[in-house]
């Protein structure tokens, strides 16, 4: 008996520990410059599958989420950012992409803090 | 079940080779350096093509598989606490890959607590937020006196003794809407003609003004729209408060605030206002007291309760009333008026014999006790998933005579609601659900009638909300309740709001309501007359009377643009309330006023047209027209709802100096209210010295106040209400014989009191 208890007790530990959370708090850089580009960021991300919460602060260029790791990863949240135009450590926006962001999102060319505009 | 996947994974690798390398992939493991050089897989290394848009994560186990392009040749791999390598790759091809642990951390996660902080998306539901900058604009006096600059809502009188104004939305009075304190429903019931002057102004940090159907979370009542107020919290409110006030006519308040944070989570305040009329005023000399004597206190304690750590606030709250008014005749010896009618001893000796000279007089006197509980919990990892639970009780008692006419009404309501919030899938889908309870028990007495009932229901909502966080959101709401007298009921609301180009709104809602009408304490003012009261019921299980529902539907259109540099908007909607079933109020009938059941059509139209605009520099100007059409089926046929003007313009300017360092400055503000001309209720059967006529013409108010902040502690404040001196000639009918037949103080279109001058002072510390 002793040892079925045990069995299940490192079972249930281990499954614990390989477990990907399923509200798991990231946070990366992401930039931009201002309350349009915070749309479309948190709109990208929040339109990858597992991504519940986005924010992305304007000043800090930091995104924070909340996801379900068994359905995303980092990674494919970036591929979504940079789909859209918006440049993340890793993955870089193509120049198509980053063409079609409004005008007074070109971070690339100023990257000042535009927070209340737009 | 994942491990298994993960074999599986493993074994296809190692299996299919040839399979996964037809699709031009680049394939591998990243793995932890070690000395022994174990296979340690590193799980989550982000691998990625330089200045790409392609890249991935390694799984559990440290494989990765990404699709090779020929425009890109350097594949990055990097993992936090390890050094980065970038790798020349150029064929698809199988990478084994070790990553040194580095030194130095290159990627820091710092994190932190942040303020809560609020999106401002735009809502679905049409909703209006009256800040405190707003409401010092009128400086006078409660909650029913907050409105006067804002077009959302009209300001009328309801009657020519108390001087209450009674609020409209959308051409309907307020026991159409649902007024709430911090969600907690609160003039409802015996409070419904009095409720607001039981708020005083400088208590209230912010209103929400929700035009339409409004959401299900608070409650099934609501059917032209809802009221929110916001008090002024114990933590963020001034440490010390002291507004005094004064005006022409002899009335005086004094309002205090007194905060202290006691430990880091624990805060507390007290709050006492008072006010007081001495003064007998009678300027438009028709004996008859222009405003009441009153007398109230009315003392607040808050407690707030703030743990950012653990996710759970909560406030409760203890508030105790007393308030006494006296109208009518001037000299009228209300002790004596007492004995006569045997209130105080209890006694009551036959009729009472009149002496030739005795005067008409009235007494409304009202005690309530309020107390309530709020409790939140947010998940701490969870920022978009919490818990709402809030429970209030309160009692209150109305005593009053009218003349002979006696009204006495104790109502104890218990109201609690559980709310949860949380989303599904994520933030652009989310969820309210939970339930309901209520328990109101009324004591009701008119004259000698006994109209006591209780009430009981039980209910519970959902509401889900979509924001796709650009052009379109929605809220949709339903929830069932079952009332021991309303039966079991299903009321679902809808808003949506979509955005076809920059600054423009677009807005649609429908909903139901459904309410027990409380047909004396809502009207009470129609105590204060001859006419005799007649409840035409058919045996429903309100007074007789069936319960009043109503679908309300309404679209409007907010633009917003830039003219001169400065901001502006121009705001359209169009609202119709279609009543199924109501209760009529008919007082076409100068001698009776009659309660049925509505046996036809009953609706209320209602359009505007809104300008705001920073015309100059500092210098807002707000204006609005306005056109209700409601009509009702009454006994005599269809007619337009008396003492509603169909047109209304309102205009509001604004004017501040910039303000200084130490935070001095000038404010002015104007207000014009300019009503077209209103029905009157009928009046053809009097004698002719008492008909009224049709029509009332129409009239404009002005208000104009001025206050000079001295510095951010001290400022003074001087105002004149009515400057144009405007008054209704003759508000009391039959004030020469007001025992006798023709004795109304119901038909009032325009103000009683005439110019008046007031001023007051702040001080905050």
């Amino acid at each position: 008996m002793k040892k079925v208890v045990m069995a299940l007790v490192f079972m249930v530990f281990s499954t614990m520990v390989v477990a990907q959370e399923k509200n798991k708090k990231l946070s990366f850089e992401v930039d931009g410059k201002c309350d349009m580009c915070k749309t479309r960021i948190e709109k990208a991300a929040l339109g990858v599958k597992g991504v519940k919460y986005a924010l992305w602060d304007i000043p800090t260029h930091q995104l924070t989420l909340i996801v379900d790791e068994r359905k995303t990863d980092p990674m494919k949240i970036k591929t979504a950012l940079v789909a859209v135009g918006h440049d993340t450590k890793e993955l870089k926006a193509s120049q198509e992409a980053y063409d079609s962001v409004h005008p007074c999102c070109k971070y690339r060319e100023d990257d000042s803090d535009d927070s209340g505009r737009h | 079940m994942k491990r298994i996947k993960n074999y599986i994974a493993i074994a296809l690798w190692v299996l299919c080779p040839a399979l996964s390398l037809s699709q031009e992939r680049v394939e591998g493991m990243v793995m932890e350096a070690n000395d022994e050089n174990k296979h340690i897989g590193l799980s989550g290394a982000n691998v990625y093509w330089l200045n790409s848009q392609i890249g991935t994560v390694t799984n559990d186990t440290g494989l990765f598989s990404i699709p090779y392009s020929k425009e890109y040749n350097k594949l990055v791999i990097s993992y936090v606490g390890f050094e980065s390598d970038t790798l020349t790759v150029d064929e698809p091809r199988k990478i084994h890959h070790f990553l040194k642990p580095s030194n130095v951390l290159d990627e820091v996660v710092i994190e932190q607590k942040k303020d809560a902080v609020q999106k401002a998306y735009f809502s679905a539901q049409n909703v209006i937020t009256v800040n405190s900058a707003e409401l010092l604009k009128a400086a006078c006096c409660n909650l029913s006196e907050s409105f006067e600059t804002n077009p959302a809502i009209d300001v009328n009188f309801s009657d020519a003794l108390t001087g209450t104004k009674q609020i409209q939305m959308l051409g309907l009075t307020s026991p159409y809407l649902l007024i709430a304190q911090e969600n907690i429903p609160m003039v409802r019931g015996a409070s419904q003609a009095y409720g607001l002057t039981f708020t005083p102004g400088t208590w209230v940090e912010s209103i929400q003004i929700t035009k339409g159907a409004g959401s299900v979370v608070n409650g099934y009542e609501s059917i032209s729209g809802q009221i929110n107020t916001e008090l002024v919290k114990p933590l963020t409110d001034k440490l010390l408060f002291v507004n005094g006030y004064a005006n022409q006519n002899g009335r005086l308040e004094l309002n205090t605030h007194f905060n202290r944070q006691l430990t880091d989570k624990w805060s507390t305040g007290f709050y006492i206002h008072g006010n007081r009329r001495d003064v007998e005023e009678d300027r438009n000399n028709d004996g008859f007291l222009d405003a009441p004597l009153a007398n109230q206190i009315n003392v607040m304690n808050r407690w707030q309760y703030q743990n950012p750590s653990t996710g759970w606030v909560s406030f409760i709250n203890l508030r105790f009333l007393n308030d006494e008014k006296q109208v009518g005749q001037t000299g009228f010896d209300a002790d004596r008026w007492r004995q006569i009618l045997g209130i105080d001893n209890a006694t009551v000796t036959g009729v009472p014999v009149l002496g030739e000279v005795e005067a008409w007089g009235s007494e409304i006197n009202t005690r309530r006790f309020d107390s309530s509980v709020k409790l939140g919990y947010v998940f701490p990892a969870l920022p978009f998933q919490s818990i709402g639970f809030q429970a209030s009780y309160s009692l209150h008692k109305q005593d009053s005579y009218y003349g002979f006419r006696r009204y006495d009404i104790d109502h104890e309501s218990l109201y609690s609601n559980l709310i949860f919030n949380s989303i599904l899938g994520d933030t652009q889908n989310k969820f309210k659900t939970g339930i309901a309870l209520a328990y109101d028990g009324y004591e009701e007495r008119v004259d000698t009638q006994n109209f006591g009932r209780t009430d009981r229901s039980v209910g519970a909502f959902f509401e889900y909300s979509y924001e796709d966080l650009e052009k379109l959101s929605f809220t949709a709401g339903l929830r069932i309740d079952t009332h021991n007298r309303l039966g079991t009921f299903a009321t679902p609301r809808f808003h949506l709001r979509y955005t076809p180009w920059e600054k423009g709104s677009l807005r649609f809602s429908f909903g139901r309501g459904k309410r027990a009408a409380n047909i004396f304490a809502e009207n009470q003012q129609l105590f204060a007359s001859s006419r005799s009261i007649q409840l035409l019921g058919e045996g429903g299980s309100v007074y007789g009377l069936e319960p009043e529902v109503a679908w309300n539907y309404g679209v409007g259109f907010l633009q917003g643009f830039t003219l001169f540099d400065r901001p502006g908007n121009v705001t359209v909607d169009f609202y119709r309330t279609d009543f199924r079933n109501q209760v009529v109020v008919d007082w076409e009938n100068p001698r009776a006023v009659f309660f049925f059941n509505l046996d036809g059509k009953s609706f209320a139209n209602s359009f505007q047209i809104e300008l705001n605009h920073e015309v100059l520099k500092n210098l807002e100007l707000r204006t609005a027209y306005k056109y209700y059409d409601v009509q009702t089926d009454y006994r005599s046929g269809r007619l337009q709802k008396p003492l509603q003007p169909p047109h209304r313009f309102f205009v509001n300017v604004g004017y501040e100096t910039e303000p200084k360092e130490n935070g001095s400055q000038w404010r002015f503000d104007y207000t014009l209210h300019t009503l077209g001309e209103q029905r009157l209720p009928n009046t053809d059967v009097n004698p002719p010295q008492f008909r009224l006529g049709d029509f009332a013409d129409g009239y404009s108010l002005m208000n104009a106040q001025m206050t000079k902040v001295f510095s951010k502690r001290f400022e003074f404040y001087v105002g004149g209400e009515n400057l144009t001196n405007f008054r209704q000639p003759n508000p009391v009918k039959g004030a020469e014989d007001p025992f006798g037949a023709n004795f109304d103080t119901s038909i009032v279109y325009a103000p009683i009191m005439g110019r008046m001058f007031y001023g007051g002072f702040r001080y905050k510390l």
